[in-house]
């Protein structure tokens, strides 16, 4: 096991698949002489050169649907969206395109593009550099969307992503490039669809994923220590598909509900593991389930505002204490 | 220009120059966050178009990099500073930040992040002032590498077949982040790329506030008399980072000197002394002045300003519902 960077991991998982296949590519801004934003493609440039390693101009629409094109041809593109509040000028390529094009030729098209894009809220990038866009991504069919929420996940759920022939949009986050974890020393695949249990509990279930898991771990502690409850912790890191057995197992053993997701609500990871509940298993439910999400709000530069705008562990708690009638 | 007139745009340029200095010292002591990118050495390119413009009068909207272009249509250099420092006074009420500063009673329509995003906002500025009559026009700063968005030429189509009143401008500093020109673009010149939907297009040296503002005057009376749009380039160069986590790996410290050599700030004070009009001790007089009063008025302000309370994180999301009730209930009259 390596204890490294989850933008290393990411980084790791280009290169062995650029090393292993000619027509792995990767593409996007400032990604290549620079090294890209976040370093996730870090040496690539140097080592595969400019026909692999494409910076490319500032055309999200262009560029998005090029390597669309260029996946129909069996290329296998991993396209770099800088932040994900861009991607709403790819949206049109990724979901017409991409999503489609299997459906459409019936089945005689493929589309195995691997879009990547850094989500979340950072600090004070104010309201167009800092939205959280997982729930525009996870309802539109044809497309897989993932999660990771560490290292182990961000290389092993690029490296399934690139092999698999679906496109797939990765959602990472800002924050947490620099976070570090274990991630196996051998090749590692880790499935695209499913949930992680990141910590075992009996009393109430947490859903979180990519930065929201790390609340609910956090809770969770808290939770054990102060008030002798015991959360379960499951890692939502598929998010299209959602993980329906995952979540009813779970449920099936705690009868509580918490979802933890840093998007606003509406149309959210929450209402969609609610609806998820209700149709798999609402009769074991003791309570009903809490969501813990942002305010409906363009995100405020305001520090003070920011903070308020966005939940955090402390929320996880409340919800939680709020759960158990100790609120 | 006239004399009078170079002198005051150097003491604005001057200001300019030390206000975005400012920013970056008040970025390290963390009173400002987010990300911040400042304006150095492209002052003339704002300044020559402004001056040969109406500021206040004509619209103006840009990107991210827009502390100085606010304050050159009016806005108070106090209330850009308060928005950077996130307090209510600020001019987007803290809400907006260094990207996002407004300041509609100047007409200046605010910093837009999405590279390119601003295109046809302007233009559809442009159609609202060709529907009123006014004499205004709609002045659309941005730099070279949003040119390769898709909307630019959407954009600039539609502004050509509908004879928009709204000029172009192309501050063309070589780079886009850390992407040469060279590097994402496959024409250098910009003002080429318009041609294709007929409209006239321009290319001068930005660092010379005398020849912007002659470009500029041409560009201005041609989109006045009501002529359709017009693109304006300027070579220009940005002294710093992007923004402030930037180390200016991808271009070299030779060629960055090379640009200084032709400061738009030194230039025009060298030629304001050799014409007898101001002598150094002036002008670092005025330099002191400068400092004195962004340190007095502008940060003290900033300093001591209100931040937003917490029960107004929603204020803004939507129109006073007050206002609204006759359409919210169906119960108009
Ligand atoms: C749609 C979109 N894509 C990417 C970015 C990230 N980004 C911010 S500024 C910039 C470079 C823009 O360069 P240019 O237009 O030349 O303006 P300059 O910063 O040089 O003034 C990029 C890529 C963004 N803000 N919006
Ligand atoms: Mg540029």
């Amino acid at each position: 096991m390596a204890n490294i960077m989850y933008w290393e991991a990411i980084q790791r998982a280009h290169d062995e698949e650029m090393a292993r296949d000619p027509l792995v590519i990767c593409m996007g801004e400032d990604i290549g002489v620079a090294g890209g934003t976040y370093k996730a493609t870090k040496g690539l440039y140097e080592k595969y050169g400019p026909l692999r390693v494409m910076d490319t101009p500032i055309s999200e629409g262009g560029f998005t649907g090029l390597a669309i094109g260029a996946s129909f041809l069996g290329v296998r593109p991993i396209v770099e969206i800088m932040s994900v509040n861009f991607a709403w000028l790819a949206m049109d390529q990724m979901f017409n395109s991409a999503a489609k094009v299997r459906y459409m030729s019936g089945g005689q098209l493929t589309a195995p593009c691997v879009f990547r894009s850094a989500g979340g809220a950072a600090h004070q990038l104010g309201a167009q550099h800092s939205a959280r866009m997982e729930k525009v991504f996870m309802g539109i069919a044809g497309l897989r969307v993932v999660t990771p929420s560490n290292p182990k996940q961000a290389y092993g759920l690029l490296k399934s992503a690139i092999r698999s022939d679906d496109p797939v949009f990765i959602n990472e986050h800002e924050l947490m490039y620099n976070m570090k974890g274990e991630v196996p020393d051998g090749e590692y695949f880790h499935p695209l669809e499913g949930s992680d249990i990141a910590r075992a509990g009996t009393d109430v279930t947490l859903f979180g994923y990519n930065i929201s898991v790390h609340w609910c771990l956090k809770a969770a502690e808290i939770l054990d220590k102060q008030y002798g409850i015991s959360a379960e912790v499951v890692d939502l890191y598929s998010l299209s598909p959602l993980d329906r057995e995952g979540i009813r197992k779970s449920v099936s053993k705690t009868h509580r509900v918490v979802i933890a997701e840093e998007d606003e609500a509406p149309v959210g990871v929450g209402s969609e593991v609610i609806a998820i509940i209700n149709e798999e298993c609402f009769f074991e439910l003791d309570a009903a389930p809490v969501r813990v999400h942002s305010a409906l709000v363009p995100q405020p530069y305001n520090h003070t505002l920011e903070k308020a705008a966005i939940p955090d562990h402390e929320d996880v708690v409340k919800a939680v204490l709020k759960l158990f009638g100790r609120g | 220009m006239k004399i009078e007139d170079k002198k005051r745009v150097l003491r604005e340029m001057v200001l300019h120059r030390r206000f975005e200095e400012r920013c970056y010292q008040a970025y390290i002591e963390r009173k400002i966050g987010g990300f911040l990118h400042l304006y150095p050495g492209q002052e003339a390119c704002c300044n020559g178009v402004m001056e040969a413009a109406r500021p206040g009068h004509d619209y103006v909207i840009t990107g991210y990099r827009d502390h100085v272009h606010a304050i050159k249509c009016g806005a108070d250099p106090k209330e850009v500073m308060a928005e950077l420092y996130g307090k209510e006074t600020g001019s987007s009420k803290g809400r907006g930040g260094s990207m996002h500063i407004f300041d509609a009673a100047h007409r200046f329509m605010g910093g837009y992040a999405l590279v390119g995003g601003p295109f046809p906002l302007a233009a559809g500025i442009a159609k609202a002032i060709q529907l009123k009559g006014g004499d205004e026009i709609a002045i659309c700063f941005l730099g070279d590498a949003a040119n390769n968005q898709g909307v630019f030429h959407e954009t600039m189509n539609m502004a050509a077949l509908w004879k928009l009143p709204v000029l172009f401008v192309c501050e063309n500093n070589l780079y886009g982040i850390g992407t040469s020109i060279e590097r994402s673009t496959a024409v250098v010149h910009q003002h080429k790329r318009v041609a294709a939907y007929n409209i006239p297009a321009d290319e001068c040296d930005g660092q010379d506030i005398d020849i912007v503002y002659e470009h500029a005057r041409k560009a201005v009376e041609h989109v006045r008399a009501g002529n359709g749009p017009f693109f304006l380039e300027l070579m220009t160069y940005r002294y710093r980072g992007h923004s402030m986590s930037d180390a200016r790996g991808y271009r070299s410290r030779e060629e960055e000197e090379t640009w200084k050599q032709r400061d738009p700030i030194l230039m025009l004070r060298d030629r304001l002394i050799t014409a007898g009009a101001m002598t150094m001790a002036d002008y670092e007089a005025l330099e002191k002045e400068t400092d004195a009063y962004i340190e007095n008025d502008v940060i003290k302000f900033s300093e001591e300003s209100p931040e937003p309370r917490v029960e107004d994180l929603e204020k803004y999301v939507f129109a006073d519902r007050e206002t609204q009730l006759p359409w919210l209930t169906g119960k108009a009259a």
